[in-house]
């Protein structure tokens, strides 16, 4: 029996403020408890919200980047509920008039196949603090800190049908808001978690089965394994007879399993009403317009363009498109060398290697944009071949200076002089008649050999083409 | 649907509120009466009314994303009865 898993994602982005969704309290990560918890943080009698405009223009941000419809009133709630880090005993969020309505995201799968994928809405609510439950051994430490810090809560559609779309669709809304630079995305960190609500039902039907909510998945591969593991978990029951029960699951990475959280709770009841101490945030034409004027080239239209403007395949452009540091840095190695596919290959490969091995981020780059162009005009001006490029591009990975200081100091410049290329080969030729008479009686595989040879003797410097031709040539006779 | 003393019970709960058998009688009297009145509410007739968010007719003012405060972190602690590491400290929370 085919069975087909159906998966909803509520994501939580940390806005990038510097101060609070409605304190003036900071919310940098890292400081000492409770230094970023003031008398509204804290609750304390009195006190009254005053909205942060940033984390309201940062939303609708996010809005027209997805297409989306912008509440034009959005309205703020509390959602009450008790926890010792939330002072208010209720969290101000949004329910019926969220500030981003309807849009959607373009997925790209492994396959370089796409699915646009529904996103419900969007709203801005307010993060809790921080329970510590190992510190002491009969209480709770409760730090303050992050109480208050505002999140953008981006809630999909039903719409993502295996484990590999939630993680690409992931994926994508973490591009997006790094190019929008509304958060830092960091999931170490917190700035972006991932709750998912997933179900499955047999291949073909129409109705959805009974939804789980796994709770709190705090990196890409964590989430494909957690749904991966609740489907299977699903599917055993429903196999051997049982019921789904609707409930909140935590994911254990330890165990690689799931497991029931506050079962025996009475169902949540959150009681929403509308927040009296809050008016409705009007968002009028000319607020959207000033923030649309402020929307970068977002990584779809960046990647149509890579294609069109630079001829690099889908998949080059989506890759690069993906960050926008990474395709700054290409469009900055592509205006200094002028080859797109060379540019390309170097910052997707080698460069990104390197970086990967190192855990460095683009902008931290050991080599620069400009000194890996001057490293590709010595490949496309035939100075060096592409496999000594690998030997240079190494060098100056560890400092050794520029592509030409280096080709220079270390003699890696190309041999092009066909005159000195021939000695090489009538020498290699005289040197191996069995490999010469093998050739001529047809095995043209043994071609290979006096290529190998040729490049061991020039120490991989000679002209790779003209090594070809000339071979060919003298061989043939 | 009439309003019963469990449900009293559960609102009770929920608000972590303790009621001796007397106040939730009392609870019961004055949250019917509250809703009785939301039922006559309820009955007019609001075809093509705008609901309304707030009792004001105006909109949010926004703040400039300025950081203000500086912490008292020494002055709140103060506060609460039990502090450790300049944390709040409260009864073990049980996940």
């Amino acid at each position: 029996m085919a069975w087909e898993t159906v998966i909803g994602l509520e994501v939580h982005v940390q806005l990038a403020t510097k101060s609070k969704l409605f304190s003036g309290s900071a919310t940098a990560f890292g400081a000492e408890p409770n230094t970023q918890a003031n008398i509204f943080d804290l609750a304390l009698p009195g006190t009254l919200p005053v909205l942060n405009g940033e984390a309201v223009r940062m939303a609708v941000k996010f809005g027209l980047a997805i297409g989306a419809h912008i509440g034009r009133k959005s309205v703020f709630d509390r959602k009450n509920y008790f926890y010792p880090d939330l002072p208010k005993g209720f969290q101000t969020s949004q329910l019926d008039y969220p500030i981003v309505g309807k849009g959607s995201l373009l997925i790209t799968l492994d396959d370089g196949s796409t699915r646009t994928i529904g996103v419900t809405r969007a709203h801005l609510e307010e993060d809790a603090g921080k329970s510590l439950h190992e510190l002491f051994p009969n209480d709770t430490g409760i730090d303050l800190n992050r109480a208050g810090t505002p999140l953008l809560e981006i809630v999909s559609e039903p719409e993502l049908r295996s484990a590999k779309e939630a993680v690409a669709y992931l994926k994508k809304l973490h591009s997006l808001i790094l190019y929008l630079g509304i958060s830092d995305g960091d999931m170490s960190q917190g700035s972006m978690r991932c709750d998912a609500n997933v179900s499955v039902r047999r291949q073909g039907d129409s109705k959805f089965g009974t939804r789980t909510e796994i709770k709190n998945i705090n990196s890409f591969r964590f989430v494909e394994k957690a749904i991966l593991i609740e489907a299977r978990r699903q599917i055993d029951i429903i196999e051997d007879g049982g019921r789904i029960i609707q409930e909140t699951r935590l994911y254990d990475p330890d165990r690689n399993e799931t497991r029931s959280m506050r079962s025996k709770e009475v169902a949540n009841d959150y009681r929403y009403f509308p927040e009296p101490d809050l008016l409705p945030v009007v968002v009028d034409e000319s607020f959207i317009a000033a923030v649309k004027a402020t929307l970068p080239e977002l990584p779809d239209i960046k990647s149509k363009r890579f294609q069109s403007q630079y001829g690099l395949s889908n998949y080059d452009a989506e890759v690069l498109s993906a960050d926008r540091a990474t395709a700054d840095f290409f469009e900055a190695v592509l205006k200094d060398c002028d080859d797109a596919k060379l540019s390309a290959n170097w910052v997707m490969g080698d460069l990104q290697s390197v970086l990967n091995k190192a855990e460095l981020d683009i902008s931290h780059s050991p080599v620069s944009a400009s000194a890996l162009a001057g490293l590709i005009s010595r490949i496309k001006d035939n100075t060096i071949s592409g496999k000594i490029a690998k030997t240079v591009f190494e060098a100056m990975v560890n400092g050794e200076g520029s592509a030409d200081a280096i080709i220079t100091s270390q003699g890696l410049k190309q041999v092009t002089d066909s005159g000195a290329i021939e000695k090489l080969i009538d020498g290699i030729i005289a040197a191996n008649p069995k490999q010469v008479e093998q050739y001529r009686s047809g095995q043209e595989k043994v071609f290979a050999f006096f290529v190998g040879q040729v490049m061991k003797e020039s120490k991989g410097k000679a002209n790779p083409a003209q090594v070809n031709d000339i071979l060919l040539n003298k061989l043939k006779k | 649907m009439a309003l019963e003393l469990k449900d009293i019970e559960n609102i009770a709960h929920l608000a972590r509120l303790q009621l001796s058998p007397a106040e939730k009688s009392e609870a019961l009297s004055s949250i019917a009466n509250i809703l009785a009145m939301i039922d006559q509410m309820q009955a007019v007739d609001t075809t093509g009314v705008e609901p309304l968010a707030h009792g004001f007719d105006a909109s949010q003012r926004l703040r400039d994303d300025v950081v203000t405060e500086t912490s008292q972190r020494e002055l709140l602690l103060k506060l609460a009865p039990s502090t450790d590491q300049g944390l709040f400290l409260v009864p073990k929370v049980l996940e």
